[in-house]
């Protein structure tokens, strides 16, 4: 336990260590900077949780400095597209009839397709962005940190745990014995296992990774909804897939209801249905909303600086001192979130499962 | 709105690349990971339970001792009790020989003794008979010195023969 807050400070430190080299960077790219364009806080802040075709790393004066990444398309009229995304020059060029749609466009931001009528098409949009790098990015992480552990297990099981594998080893038994088992039941946990386990961590280390403001950090991939849509999804298919006869009795024919909430409009039986897709809904909804919300304060308190600064660069500096104190603090605060939403997801699918797959003696021998 | 419109490309992305994560750490990482807790665990288990058996074992095993103990302790003073016993019997069967031996040395020597006396009697009387014939024969050779002694005696034997 103690190794494992050990990991947990550094990490902080790091965290919060990395946030403030990024800022000492921004301040000095504004110090130079003519004050032409307005300090647009709401537009920095959507521009950074939205997804990117590029990765953008820091701004120079007018230059951006960014990683171009591979856009990937298929449009209906033209077929599949492959180049890279520097050929739109920072979303200011077309290029082979695709560009970058703009403020106005309902596509913002988006890759479109100029049709002939002049109106904006999507494309089918297989582009390799910024999301979509750092979740490899995460997978190869985790595929590198489970692989090697694992391999120290196939030595032996009685070998003492050694590194990462230490303080690993708790949070897997905890989510093995407290979470998983705990909600679904000694008989038959181990099916499930596997996925709430790979879930719990992916979004663990996603969240850390959204929380490192360097490649390849700093993307808000456990705040996008494809994301948690697609987790959401899978337990969704989980449940309907494993769902008991007896939870589905339930959901036509709650018991212990009086009939007229059922019999002439099916009242609850309507409600229980709904259930059925609230609850992958609000697994979605928590996560995204928990990390985005993260982002945008983090954001938020750094836009701080800016707008304090465009009155007179003094107030900036001495907001910053303040900003400096708060990130750190959110910093942490976001170091907790992250661990929390990865648990509650893991713990909430889990439960929902283990309500899916119960069986109802006690109902049966009422009915007698 | 584009915040919370799932993107296409993502979802894909997302699907595709969760899925295989999924999969590739159920094989190689769950799997073996699991595998080597839980082996872990039922060693324990076993070890502990191996350890309660080998408690058990020790606590039966000092009651064992304790009674083989007692036994012993029991033993040893039944073989005290006997042997003492047979101590003082055999002292007093030696102690009823040497009475009947010494008795029977005193009988002995008593007959020895009364045997002697008798013979030494005997011996004296003997002795004591010849002397007194000695003297009888000195004082009867005295006696008989003078003839008309010599004569009466005769007469007298004379007498007694007659007379038988």
């Amino acid at each position: 336990m103690l190794k494992v807050f050990r990991i947990f400070i550094l990490l902080s430190a790091f965290v919060s260590s990395t946030y403030l080299t990024l800022k000492a960077e921004e301040q000095l790219t504004t110090g130079i900077e003519p004050a032409a364009e307005k300090f647009n806080a709401s537009k920095l802040i959507m521009e950074h949780i939205a997804d990117s075709y590029e990765w953008h790393i820091a701004k120079v004066g007018h230059t951006h400095i960014s990683i171009p990444l591979p856009v990937i398309l298929y449009s209906s009229g033209t077929g599949f597209h492959f180049f890279i995304s520097s050929k739109f020059h920072h979303g200011t060029e077309s290029y082979l009839g695709f560009h970058v749609a703009g403020e106005e466009s309902k596509f913002k931001g988006k890759i479109v397709e100029a049709a002939s009528d002049g109106s904006e098409v999507r494309p089918y949009d297989f582009s390799i962005t910024k999301n979509v790098l750092s979740m490899f990015a995460s997978i190869l992480i985790l595929l590198l940190i489970f692989t090697s552990i694992a391999k120290r297990y196939k030595e032996g099981f009685d070998r003492a745990p050694k590194g990462i594998q230490s303080w690993l080893e708790p949070i897997i038994l905890f989510i093995r014995d407290d979470v998983v088992k705990a909600s679904i039941g000694e008989e038959k946990y181990r099916k499930y296992l596997p996925y709430l386990l790979t879930v719990f961590f992916f979004i663990l280390i996603n969240n850390v990774m959204g929380l490192i403001p360097i490649i390849p950090g700093g993307a808000n991939l456990t705040g996008n909804i494809a994301v948690t849509m697609v987790l959401a999804l899978i337990t969704f298919v989980i449940i309907l897939f494993s769902g008991s006869k007896d939870y589905y009795m339930h959901i036509v024919n709650a018991p212990g209801i009086p009939w007229w909430l059922k019999l002439p409009i099916p009242l609850m039986p309507i409600v229980e249905i709904m259930g059925v897709f609230t609850k992958p809904f609000v697994l979605m909804v928590r996560l995204f909303a928990n990390i985005t919300a993260g982002h945008i304060i983090a954001l938020g308190f750094y836009s701080l600086i800016f707008i304090f600064g465009e009155k007179s660069v003094y107030a900036g500096y001495g907001v910053s001192i303040v900003t400096i104190v708060f990130t750190i603090f959110m910093g942490l605060l976001e170091l907790l979130v992250a661990f929390i939403q990865a648990y509650v997801f893991t713990l909430l699918s889990a439960l929902y499962i283990g309500m899916a797959l119960e069986q109802h003696e006690e109902h049966a021998e009422k009915s007698h | 709105m584009g915040l919370v419109m799932p993107d296409f490309g993502l979802l894909f992305w997302m699907v595709l690349s969760f899925s295989l994560l999924m999969w590739l750490l159920a094989k190689f990482a769950w799997k073996p990971i699991l595998k080597a807790l839980s082996a872990r665990e039922a060693s324990i288990e076993k070890a502990l339970q191996s350890a309660e058996l080998a408690k058990n074992e020790m606590v039966k095993l000092q009651a064992g001792n304790e009674k083989l103990l007692k036994e012993t302790m029991l033993e040893r003073e039944k073989i005290i009790k006997e042997a003492r016993e047979l101590k003082n019997s055999i002292v007093s069967e030696a102690k009823n020989q040497a009475v009947i031996e010494a008795n029977k040395v005193l009988d002995e020597t008593k007959a020895a003794i009364t045997r002697e006396r008798a013979e030494a009697v005997n011996e004296m009387k003997s002795v004591i008979s010849s002397f007194s014939i000695e003297i009888a024969e000195k004082i009867l050779k005295e006696h008989l010195s003078d003839s008309k002694n010599q004569k009466d005696l005769v007469n007298n034997y004379l007498e007694n023969i007659k007379l038988n």
